[in-house]
């Protein structure tokens, strides 16, 4: 992606975070969505975060890969298992994604 | 409690009150420090995707949403469109205007119920996201919210820009693939997730969306299975 194309997703990115919150908080303000809806909405974090772990750790382009990454996650889930703090889970992650990869 | 509090109890009461606004403080700067390490590892994570130290620093001042600053990046690292990048991010930041509505009736009128200015909700805005929402619900006095609201979003503004900075410079000095950033990506997305698996519902969601990406990257432009996991949010349709 150039820098201009990624500029572009800044400047489009904030714009729309933004208007998310203002039509929460201001325009729409404090009513409650129908439960339905409000069921569905509250799945997306749990949905797309696990998505992005997997396509960060399982997937280079268009493929399937294993490689350094996995042994990152593993040693990421077991420190968020112990319930480490954050920094200790992505520390922990990179540093063993980083051995595997000049060791291996 | 007497029915005519002497001059005694009622400085009791309120040295309890201010114990409690004491407390509220020091878990709202608390957590602004924890958040700040967070963004260190976006500045890094970001810079390692291919974005330069002021691209990095525009998403943290503007975006402020960290999971979609996150998953933005992702995106941009593996080479997906702006398109693909922005997708997953917004759909992610769909949580905030859900905040919002939670904290609107909390925080918009005054002591009396009355609308604040239109500026004054504006700029609350731009802080509503989950640190916020979950300092300010957990209280249960309409004061103390607006306190653990307000102090929270300003020591997180703080620290989520000066780490982001901070991590950006540092990651556009180092080699960050021989030292494992590209790792950072799932290891924070790994780290958000527990409070999202508590109910069933949240761990089927989660497996669906894991799968599908993994099931669907072969065949799609990079970036799109990410917007298709979202069907793990069917889930909820059910009562």
């Amino acid at each position: 992606m150039s820098s201009g194309q990624l500029w572009l997703l800044v400047i489009v990115l904030s714009v729309t975070a933004y208007a998310l919150k203002v039509l929460g908080f201001v325009i729409v303000g404090s009513r409650t969505p129908p439960p339905l809806v409000e069921r569905c909405l509250a799945l997306i974090p749990a949905s797309l975060l696990a998505a992005l772990v997997a396509k960060d750790t399982f997937t280079s382009a268009q493929d399937f890969v294993v490689d350094a990454r996995a042994a990152g996650l593993v040693v990421a889930l077991i420190a968020v298992w112990r319930r480490a703090p954050f920094i200790v889970v992505v520390v922990a992650a990179m540093a063993a994604t980083a051995l595997v990869r000049r060791f291996a | 409690m007497s029915d005519a509090p002497s001059p005694a109890a009622d400085s009791t009461d309120s040295n309890a009150a201010d114990a409690e606004r004491k407390r509220v403080i020091t878990a709202s700067l608390t957590l602004g420090g924890a958040v700040g390490i967070t963004a260190l590892s976006f500045g890094l994570a970001a810079v390692s995707a291919g974005a330069n130290v002021w691209q990095a620093c525009a998403l943290s001042f503007f975006t402020f949403t960290g999971a979609s600053q996150f998953s933005a990046m992702s995106v941009v690292g593996a080479g997906g469109s702006v398109g693909a990048a922005f997708g997953g991010a917004a759909l992610l930041a769909v949580r905030n205007f859900v905040y919002g509505l939670a904290l609107a009736g909390r925080l918009t009128n005054d002591e009396r119920g009355r609308k604040l200015p239109l500026l004054h909700r504006l700029v609350a805005a731009q802080f509503v996201i989950d640190e916020t929402t979950a300092m300010s619900t957990a209280q249960p006095q309409l004061r103390l919210a607006r306190t653990a609201f307000w102090v929270t979003a300003l020591s997180l503004f703080v620290t989520w820009n000066l780490g982001t900075l901070i991590g950006a410079l540092a990651g556009s000095f180092l080699d960050t693939q021989a030292l494992g950033f590209d790792a950072a990506f799932p290891a924070a997305f790994a780290a958000m997730l527990p409070p999202h698996l508590r109910t069933r519902r949240g761990r089927l969601a989660a497996v669906t969306g894991a799968i599908v990406v993994v099931a669907l990257t072969p065949f799609m432009p990079i970036g799109i299975p990410i917007l298709v996991a979202v069907v793990g949010v069917l889930f909820g349709v059910r009562p």
